[in-house]
């Protein structure tokens, strides 16, 4: 449930063979980082990238986002040596690559609980973020979404399923529609997060702009980002406008008197205040809060408040 | 325990180093930075608790250094002693 | 050896000068007239025009242990220092000083002529190799590092006589009437060569571009100068002006730009009649970017932008951000053309810029200056001068005088740079003196001075990551380990002098 209202507008690609960029992570103001031993890490610096990266997190310690780690598809050789490595320096998850099946998410499911039981890390620690970014991936998306408790999100790939596809990516983007219409339609049915593919052009700032206004339309929440400086640009779209901020609020005291009342139902302006419209008001709240529109102890964004009694 | 090979880790980058290892009868670690006048002393010290971690009492090593902070400098020196194949006697981190 | 008020040795005297250790930014006064210039007459008819520089050295008369002085607004393409070092060694004029607006790596030519006993002292400071090698103890030369506004107050109030000054004049006519806008060595505002044209006991006006009288526009006027020569060539042009300047693209500079231009705003400076000063650095253009955006949400219009111009800067004029730009020197080829196009882009001598000691200096009148750092320490000293090998290897530029004149001093620098530390427990060098720097912005967090608790205050109240200085410090020697210091000897090879004319440290040369 935790997870569901998890800020996740940006997930930012960080080459894990790069100690430059590795040590900068802590300056990085994205919601999460993605230390990468995939696509940005040669095959004959596979073993470098993980000893870094590793040697890298176990001094991380104050931590100031959320951590995940690409490895390589599970399909490589180099996988189960990567989360040998990694695993003990605790990220907090694992972006999948190719999850184009649920056989695969759940084979990684059962590496990390084999870890977790042997490590005495709590059962369910390591998070999984799928890379849905395959023709055949798309077509199987939803059963790859129910796959493991541990997914929190689905992060659709646009490049490879480009590749896939054997199209041109587009900046228009209209060769993607369905593909992450289908993205977010697993998503949202299994109650996970959907995040949107990387937007490769740096210095283009408004055709990422763009592009981040066309997902969020759709019903992405964030997007993976390959440069820190497309940040501030995507978290800037995902900033909530002010009569979404003050319906939200209005939608939080309507419900916190319903809690009062001992009632999980309530209308307001006319129209029934439930469950999803609670969520959906503390998500953007969450999110108003982050970003200094909304004063911190102005609202109650407890769990036991956005879900009732727990 | 011994370096049984030639190997290096590393990049060129900068806030990297590399690192060259190869069999020798005795332990010599000749070490190169851009931060040497300042760091010398105590990139040498990392370089040592990091072959004593790992067993390592012979063997010449070869740094060159471009202002990598310690975590870079525990990485490089395992990848390459690993790709020397040295048989790793411990796995703990250094303090 | 005394201890001025930062607790730097400052001996009694130093190659012969009394010296006045430093004891705080604001409460020196002059006590004394400005300094005296020959009075000439110039008849109808007479000629100023000279065949070469031979000639111009021997009219004005130029003898061993006099002092010269060049402007640097050529930078790095500078052709004039050497030609003329070495016309002066030809002719056999030894004990030369040099009091020059600065020095640059092309000026290492100069070599030779210091160790055969040419040049013997530099009343400035020194960029690059020349200032290496004196902080070596390979040269012999002693240094006096002079700020920009320091220097223009040091000849105003006679501290340091220039027996001649060359100025390099990208357009000159025979009269030496010149400006800087046009011609081959183009290069913008001459604003460093004001000071010299007026307190200069000679001057030579040195051009590659003569033109008929009268030179239109004139910046430095005929009525000052003595001589005028024409050589082939001031300068390299490709070096004396970037083509451009560019806003970074590292994410530690940008971050801290953010920053920096937040705490502008959280201080309640971007309103109208806002004025500004950064320099041409990646960084401080990217602080630029971001408070020219914050003008244009707010619909503010700033009075001026000040200092070294970049076309950034330009831009911003253009756009109506700004009323005006004070320039006393131009950075790039927009700069140069806007200069001479632009009435609202007024050239400014250094005197004018950042003497202490005048009638009122523009540095006063500035809201927010953003400057660099080689290293800040834990009292917000800043040092501009040596590196972390101990070297001297930087002029002061307007460091020390903008951080003294503007509402809000800010230093960008990033808390590490590679391995080295930015944040020292204490600087090598002290440039500018901690009582005039107000907040220090980092990528890992904004130290504000705690002679500003309401600065402090206001940070906070707008969720900016304010840190106290020490833990930074902590923060930064935890992650880079802490470097060995520098050894030194005690022989003092140059003067750290601050802009009113005391000594605010020393920098002695490095032990082998």
């Amino acid at each position: 449930m935790e997870s569901e209202l998890k800020l996740r507008r940006s997930l930012l690609y960080v080459p894990g063979n790069m100690p430059s960029m590795l040590q900068n992570v802590s300056i990085f103001d994205a919601d999460a980082v993605q230390l990468d031993l995939e696509d940005a890490v040669p095959l004959a610096e596979k073993d470098a990238a993980r000893i870094l990266v590793r040697k890298f997190l176990d001094g991380y310690t104050k931590r100031r986002q959320e951590v995940f780690v690409r490895i390589n598809g599970l399909d490589t050789s180099y996988a189960e040596d990567d989360l040998r490595e990694i695993l003990p320096a605790r990220p907090d998850g694992i972006r999948l690559p190719k999850a184009d099946t649920p056989e695969v998410v759940e084979h990684l499911d059962t590496l990390l609980t084999e870890f977790e039981e042997s490590h005495n890390v709590p059962l369910g620690h390591f998070k999984i973020i799928p890379s849905i970014e395959t023709a055949y991936a798309v077509l199987h998306v939803f059963d790859v979404a129910r796959a493991s408790d541990r997914i929190v999100a689905l992060a659709f790939g646009a490049e490879d399923y480009t590749a896939s596809m054997e199209i041109q990516r587009t900046k228009g983007g209209e060769e993607l529609f369905t593909a992450r219409n289908h993205v977010l339609w697993a998503a949202k049915a299994s109650g996970v997060q959907a995040i949107d593919s990387i937007f490769a052009d740096v210095d283009d700032v408004e055709g990422l702009r763009r592009e981040t206004e066309l997902v969020k339309k759709l019903g992405f929440i964030g997007k993976s980002l390959v440069n820190p400086r497309q940040i501030e640009i995507v978290h800037d779209i995902f900033r909530p406008q002010q009569d979404e901020i003050d319906y939200a609020l209005e939608v939080m005291e309507a419900i916190s008197r319903a809690r009062e009342l001992g009632t999980g139902v309530i209308s307001l302006r006319g129209r029934m205040v439930d469950a999803p419209v609670v969520k959906r008001a503390a998500r953007m709240l969450k999110t108003a809060v982050s970003m200094g529109l909304v004063a911190e102890d102005a609202v109650d964004l407890s769990d036991e408040m956005i879900h009732g009694v727990l | 325990m011994d370096i049984t090979r030639k190997a290096s880790a590393g990049t060129v980058q900068s806030s990297d180093l590399m690192v060259f290892v190869e069999p020798a009868s005795t332990l010599e670690v000749d070490i190169e930075s851009t931060v040497k006048q300042q760091f010398e002393g105590l990139i040498r010290e990392r370089v040592m608790a990091n072959l004593a971690r790992l067993g390592v009492s012979h063997g010449r090593l070869r740094i060159s250094d471009r202002g990598a902070l310690d975590y870079a400098i525990d990485a490089r020196i395992e990848t390459a002693l690993r790709r020397a194949a040295v048989k790793m006697e411990t796995s703990e981190v250094v303090p | 050896m005394v201890k001025n008020s930062l607790g730097r040795d400052i001996p009694e005297t130093w190659c012969g000068r009394a010296l006045e250790p430093y004891e705080d930014p604001f409460s020196r006064l002059p006590d004394l007239d400005r300094a005296p210039r020959r009075l000439k007459r110039h008849n109808p008819g007479d000629k100023k025009l000279l065949g070469s520089l031979r000639e111009a050295i021997e009219a004005v008369g130029l003898k061993d242990g006099m002092t010269i002085a060049t402007h640097h607004h050529l930078r790095n393409g500078d052709a004039l220092l050497n030609q003329v070092v070495s016309e002066i060694d030809a002719m056999g004029i030894r004990d030369i000083g040099i009091a020059s607006s600065s020095i640059h790596p092309v000026h290492a030519a100069l070599i030779p002529f210091i160790k055969k006993g040419t040049i013997t002292r530099f009343e400035c400071g020194v960029n690059g190799l020349i200032a290496e090698l004196v902080s070596k103890g390979q040269l012999k030369c002693p240094i006096t590092v002079r700020s920009h506004g320091g220097r223009a107050r040091s000849l105003v109030d006679g501290e340091v006589r220039v027996d001649v000054a060359f100025i390099a004049a990208p357009c000159c006519d025979p009269l030496g009437n010149m400006n800087g806008t046009e011609g081959p060595s183009a290069c913008g505002s001459l604003g460093y060569a004001f000071t010299d044209a007026e307190y200069a006991h000679a001057v030579v006006a040195v051009t590659d571009n003569l033109v008929p009288y009268p030179a239109m526009p004139t910046s430095i006027p005929q009525h000052l100068v003595d001589f005028v020569v024409q050589v082939e060539t001031l300068g390299d042009p490709s070096k004396i002006v970037s083509t451009t300047t560019r806003i970074t693209r590292d994410p530690a500079g940008l971050q801290i730009a953010r920053y920096a231009a937040d705490v502008i705003d959280a201080a309640g400076l971007i309103k109208d009649g806002f004025s500004f000063q950064t320099g041409a650095g990646g960084t401080s253009l990217a602080v630029a970017d971001n408070i020219k955006q914050k003008m244009a949400e707010k619909g503010v219009k700033g009075s001026f932008g000040c200092g070294g111009i970049t076309g950034y800067f330009v831009e911003m004029l253009e756009q109506g951000f700004f009323r005006s730009l004070l320039d006393v020197q131009c950075f790039d080829l927009a700069a140069v053309a806007s200069i001479g196009r632009n009435t609202a882009h007024q050239e400014i001598s250094a005197n004018l810029y950042a003497n202490p000691f005048n009638r009122g200096a523009v540095v006063n009148q500035l809201d927010c200056v953003i400057l660099g750092a080689t290293e800040v320490d834990v009292d917000f000293n800043v040092n501009v001068n040596t590196e972390s090998t101990g070297y001297l290897l930087h002029n002061t530029g307007g460091h020390c005088d903008t951080a003294a004149g503007a509402k809000l001093s800010v230093i960008v620098a990033p808390a590490l740079r590679g391995r080295l530390p930015i944040v020292r427990e204490r600087v090598t060098t002290v440039t500018t003196p901690g009582d005039t720097i107000d907040v220090i912005v980092t990528e890992r967090g904004i130290a504000v001075n705690p002679r500003r608790p309401g600065l402090a205050e206001q940070l906070r109240a707008a969720r900016l990551p304010v840190v106290d200085i020490h833990a930074l410090h902590a923060e930064v020697c935890g992650i880079t380990g802490t470097p060995r210091d520098v050894e030194f000897e005690d022989e003092i090879v140059a003067l750290i002098e601050y802009r009113d004319g005391t000594i605010i440290d020393t920098v002695r040369r490095v032990a082998r």
